[in-house]
């Protein structure tokens, strides 16, 4: 009877698993399905290597992808840039410098920044920080590159804080009493010891982090303007993978190229996040292996 | 041997929340001499050794009461540099804790954050520290290779190379030769008494015999108490408690 049980339960985790990858696996086939026409009509190197985005042009419509995943890039580099420091510091403050009292308050308030639903940190892309951009820099709007960098660096914070924080509290003890041990301080103690120790974990949740960044949509599509020309500049507007698709898709009719095409957008970005967790997914698992 | 007193306990006490693991230890650790500890596990002998160098400090719930005057000075009074301190008396802990860093790296840390940046005097320290520790054969072909990829015994004698690359003052050290065979032991014995020209050296150890060979005094600690301190010989050939007796001939702990 138990026996039996015990084989119930664990058949119930394997069909979980397996759905999982099943699921994955479908979206992938869906998406390369749907893709495999644009490619075909509008040609692999078209639309790679061309910056034009122009399905509804009347001297022929134009389908190349470059400006989108530039505009992608460049948001979440900027985010990076805002993020990265800001995490990893934080991080290394809450677990090394903070008392408990700080601590107890910080990382919950970080976590409920992670909960704060995309579209209303895009309506405060919009209201606040938009106007602020175009005050600071004198430009007659704010809704371009660095106001989707610094939503989605905002967006891409908890994660990184609270990965890195797990990362940085994981390193030894050891480690800082031998640091200590020797007469270093603190301050030389965090930097040639525990944030070595913990560099894989942090570089990890810098990549899902930028994975996130990558991937999100609402934010990027309320406070960057929208243009589809390839952005010149930090103050350009400009419009992502992920902004064509969603303002796109509702619209187009069924199976026209226009359709596939945007199909085929979301099978780049469905590769690019992908890369970006694989990296932090080996990173991660190269670290376990050290500890 | 006259020597000057190195370092002065008096009255300490230690206590690791409401559980008290030293109880009103007095004790005069004379300059350029090996002090070995002896007792039981748990007795507290690491607990008085991290209280040497305020180690302590970074445990939490960890509180001390009385007074450890270094060369004169009390090391627990406000205003203490304490890093200062830990440069001065180092430590080689119970468990060896080599940084996830090269053999060099770890032997050349402490030199770096005490502001030596200098190549060629690096490499200097690095081989002297590892030849004083009687690591330096095995492993100078491989400086760049992980200390995490050495034996326990070697990681133990890279542990020592790097407490000694500071050029302490006074060395703490807890059961350095736990790990290690008998000739490397014997090496870092030899070692020691080299250094104990120069060097004033707390030992920590569960060897007898390695106590009685290397040291000039001994104290046996029971149970957070120092039960007797004095000399070496006194000690093992006529102690005045029947408790370091019994102890000594291995009729308990
Ligand atoms: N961080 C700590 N928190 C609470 N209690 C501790 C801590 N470290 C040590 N103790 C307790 O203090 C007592 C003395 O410990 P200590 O490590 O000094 O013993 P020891 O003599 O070095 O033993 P061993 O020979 O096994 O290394 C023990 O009862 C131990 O449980
Ligand atoms: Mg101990």
């Amino acid at each position: 009877m138990n026996r039996f049980k015990e084989k119930m339960i664990r058949r119930f985790f394997q069909l979980n698993g397996l759905f999982v990858i099943f699921v994955l696996i479908g979206i992938f086939v869906l998406l390369i399905r749907n893709s495999y026409p644009a490619f075909r009509e509008i040609g692999v190197w078209n639309f790679f290597s061309s910056a034009e985005w122009n399905p509804t042009s009347f001297t022929g419509p134009k389908y190349g992808i470059l400006a989108q995943v530039y505009s992608s890039l460049i948001v979440t580099f900027g985010a990076m840039l805002i993020a990265v420091p800001l995490g990893v510091a934080t991080a290394a403050y809450i677990s090394e410098v903070a008392g408990p009292g700080v601590k107890n308050i910080l990382k919950p308030t970080i976590e409920i920044l992670a909960g704060i639903p995309s579209v209303v940190l895009g309506f405060m892309g919009i209201v606040v920080i938009g106007p602020l951009i175009a005050r600071v820099f004198n430009l007659n709007q704010g809704l371009n590159a660095i106001n989707g960098s610094i939503l989605l660096g905002i967006m891409a914070l908890p994660t990184i804080t609270s990965l890195s924080e797990d990362a940085i509290s994981a390193v030894a003890k050891k480690y800082k009493e031998a640091s200590y041990g020797l007469g270093a301080n603190r301050w030389q103690t965090l930097v040639s010891v525990v944030i070595p120790s913990a560099l894989s974990g942090i570089i990890a949740s810098i990549m899902l982090g930028m994975g996130r960044a990558i991937g999100e949509t609402m934010a990027v599509l309320m406070a960057t303007g929208n243009s589809p020309a390839m952005p010149e500049n930090i103050f350009d507007s400009l419009r992502t993978m992920t902004a064509t698709i969603a303002i796109e898709l509702g619209e187009v009719p069924f199976n026209t190229t226009h359709y596939y095409a945007l199909f085929a957008v979301g099978l780049i970005l469905f590769i690019m996040t992908f890369l970006v967790n694989l990296v932090s997914d080996i990173i991660l698992h190269k670290y376990q292996e050290v500890d | 041997m006259n020597n000057k007193t190195k370092v002065k306990v008096e009255n300490l006490n230690c206590f690791y929340d409401d559980f008290q693991a030293l109880k009103d230890i007095n004790m005069e650790i004379k300059s350029k001499e090996i002090t070995a500890l002896i007792g039981p596990s748990g007795c507290g002998k690491s607990t008085f050794l991290r209280c040497l160098n305020r180690m302590n400090d970074l445990i939490e719930g960890a509180r001390i009461e009385g007074i450890v005057c270094i060369d004169d000075y009390d090391i627990y009074q406000n205003g203490t540099d304490v890093v200062s301190l830990r440069k001065k008396v180092g430590m080689v802990f119970q468990q060896p804790n080599p940084f996830p860093k090269s053999i060099y790296d770890n032997i050349a840390y402490g030199p770096r954050i005490h502001g030596i940046k200098d190549r060629s005097r690096l490499n200097e320290i690095v081989e002297k520290s590892l030849k004083n520790s009687a690591l330096w054969e095995e492993v100078k072909d491989r400086l760049d290779t992980s200390a995490l990829d050495l034996s326990g015994g070697q990681q133990q004698r890279l542990c020592i190379a790097r407490a000694l690359a500071v050029e302490p003052d006074i060395l703490l050290m807890d059961e350095p030769a736990s790990a290690l065979d008998p000739v490397a032991t014997s090496r870092i014995e030899d070692l020691m008494k080299d250094l104990a020209e120069n060097y004033t050296i707390v030992i920590v150890t569960h060897n007898m015999q390695q106590a009685a060979r290397i040291s000039d005094r001994t104290g046996f600690f029971l149970m957070g108490e120092l039960i007797e301190f004095d000399r070496t010989e006194t000690i093992f050939e006529k102690p005045a408690q029947q408790k370091t007796e019994d102890y000594i001939t291995g009729r308990f702990g």
